[in-house]
């Protein structure tokens, strides 16, 4: 049996989406840009599926920018945003559990020169907006939190920390990736002023993402070139990854509620079992505020990455927080900043179920977690079993 | 990332478990850096006749841990201590850069655990 279990990693493109896209490869393929008619095809699917994508979050059209991804449009909203409102002051307020995308970037402003604030979590994985309230400054310019945590699912008090941030005039920007396939969003509503998206988290392509930015918010641009994107994002417009991108939305969004439900019963069965069936585990995140689709465990006594690999033998593809399978030296920064242990880090491992995803899979997934868990205890060196006690040696 | 022979080895390993009474036990590494391995020696005369192991770590860790005390079995001490991380990284037909500290502390463990020997003959 084949089960794939890591849809936070990438989602398997909609057959719908597909069969969209296909003519926009070889029938359709003219430049966006073109005036010939060729181009106009073209231009006309590319200004429908902005249409569409601004009406689903929202906003308006012309304040939708396409990008090749989350990570760019991460990039590009702090980058921009801190070289456009440096002049006003150089602090910058994010969260210490933020995606690499947003973190790497954090660290280059950093070494040009502005401060950033990385706010921390509680046990649940949860920002407290007084924190952020309470770290603003003078010459606090942006706010960026994301909008739910790709690795334990925490869904962020976004309307809150928008609100507040409108209120005293700061730029805010979420990072949206993890959330976007199924919590509705709408900018206006939550009052941020950027945000970023990317298509392959919702059975979108892979290679295309958007950020959206408020009209009036004015922020350098990353990508120099041509004039596309109306200047502000350089580069051959993607015009299948585009129309991809907007049935993928327009699908998430018209099956959310079925497919939450789907996905969020079968998760509870999947952490109410696994915590019920296999000792010495921890749920990491909290079970409120958490994305339908997430479970993440960490096992003690146990390396998350072996894990993932005896599940990766029998055909379960899963993901670990653990420095082994990332190729850093250190565990994930985000189990870390929940107060987890080191062991509990390297331990982690994310269970991202889909809309595709079964009871028997899950089943599957359950007998075959219990039967690798125990294997790798009997081989680590940290599990003695005496008289059904386990304690660390 | 891992090739075959490193995957073949981490399912099915055959030295992993403990030596009761072992000659020599060798422990390196910690729970916080993700990785604990932990060797044990059956010692004759100047002769390893035994060697297992129980790993905390990674998928090359304990692929790592089988390969080496696979190799020491039937040395002599000297001919054991002659083992490298990169003999165990040749055996396991290559391991991804990130992961050749695994093959270190493979070799470290199978030093300590005979130094753990010699200090008590």
């Amino acid at each position: 049996m084949r089960v794939y279990l890591d849809n936070s990693a990438t989602t398997r493109l909609d057959d719908e989406v597909l069969k969209e896209m296909i003519p926009y490869f070889s029938d359709v393929y003219g430049n966006a840009s073109s005036l010939h008619a060729f181009g106009r095809e073209a231009l006309a699917a590319v200004d429908k599926s902005r249409e569409t994508i601004a009406s689903l979050l929202g906003a308006n059209p012309n304040e939708i920018y396409f990008t090749s991804g989350g990570t760019e449009s991460d990039n590009w909203a702090l980058k921009g945003a801190a070289q456009a409102y440096g002049k006003y002051g150089k602090h910058i307020i994010t969260t210490a559990i933020e995606h690499p995308a947003m973190m790497e970037t954090c660290h280059k402003l950093e070494k040009d020169g502005f401060d950033v604030t990385y706010i921390g979590v509680n046990s649940d994985g949860l920002v407290d907006p007084e924190e952020i309230k309470k770290a603003v400054r003078d010459d606090t310019i942006l706010v960026s939190v994301m909008f739910a945590n790709n690795e334990m699912g925490a869904i962020q008090p976004i309307g809150e920390i928008g609100r507040f941030c409108r209120k005293e005039g700061i730029l805010f920007h979420t990072d949206a990736v993890q959330a976007a396939g199924t919590i509705k969003i709408n900018v206006k509503e939550l009052n941020i002023d950027m945000l970023s998206l990317s298509a392959h988290k919702f059975h979108g392509p892979k290679g295309m993402g958007l950020l959206y930015l408020r009209n009036g918010v004015k922020i350098e641009k990353l990508i120099a070139g041509g004039h596309q994107e109306r200047g502000n994002r350089a580069g051959t417009t993607n015009t299948p990854g585009i129309v991809g991108m907007a049935k993928a939305l327009e699908i998430a969004v018209r099956d959310m509620e079925k497919n939450n439900e789907h996905m969020r019963k079968l998760r509870d069965y999947f952490i109410d079992r696994v915590e019920k069936e296999i000792p010495y585990c921890h749920l990491n995140g909290g079970r409120e505020h958490r994305l339908v689709n997430n479970a993440n465990f960490s096992f003690d006594y146990i390396e998350g990455e072996s894990i993932l690999m005896v599940l990766d033998l029998n055909g379960i593809a899963v993901s670990s927080g653990s420095a082994c399978s990332s190729g850093s030296l250190e565990p994930s920064h985000v189990i870390l900043a929940t107060g987890a242990s080191m062991e509990q880090a390297h331990s982690s491992i994310r269970f991202s179920l889909g809309k595709e995803t079964t009871k028997e899979e899950i089943d599957y997934t359950i007998e075959t977690l219990k039967a690798a868990v125990e294997k790798l205890r009997s081989w680590s060196p940290l599990f003695k079993q005496t008289e059904g006690e386990s304690h660390y040696v | 990332m891992y090739n075959k022979k490193v995957l073949e080895t981490f399912a099915h390993p055959k030295n992993v478990g403990e030596i009761e009474n072992a000659d020599g036990v060798g422990t390196v590494g910690n729970a916080s850096c993700g990785d604990i391995m932990q060797v044990f020696l059956k010692i004759d005369g100047d002769k390893i006749v035994d060697a297992k192991f129980k790993t905390f770590g990674c998928a090359a860790a304990i692929a790592s841990s089988e390969t080496a005390t696979e190799m020491i079995k039937g040395l002599t001490l000297d001919e054991a201590l002659k083992i490298k991380n990169s003999d165990v990284v040749e055996e396991l037909e290559g391991l991804p850069p990130q992961k050749i500290h695994c093959s270190v502390l493979a070799e470290e463990a199978i030093a300590e655990a005979i130094k753990d020997y010699r200090s008590k003959h």
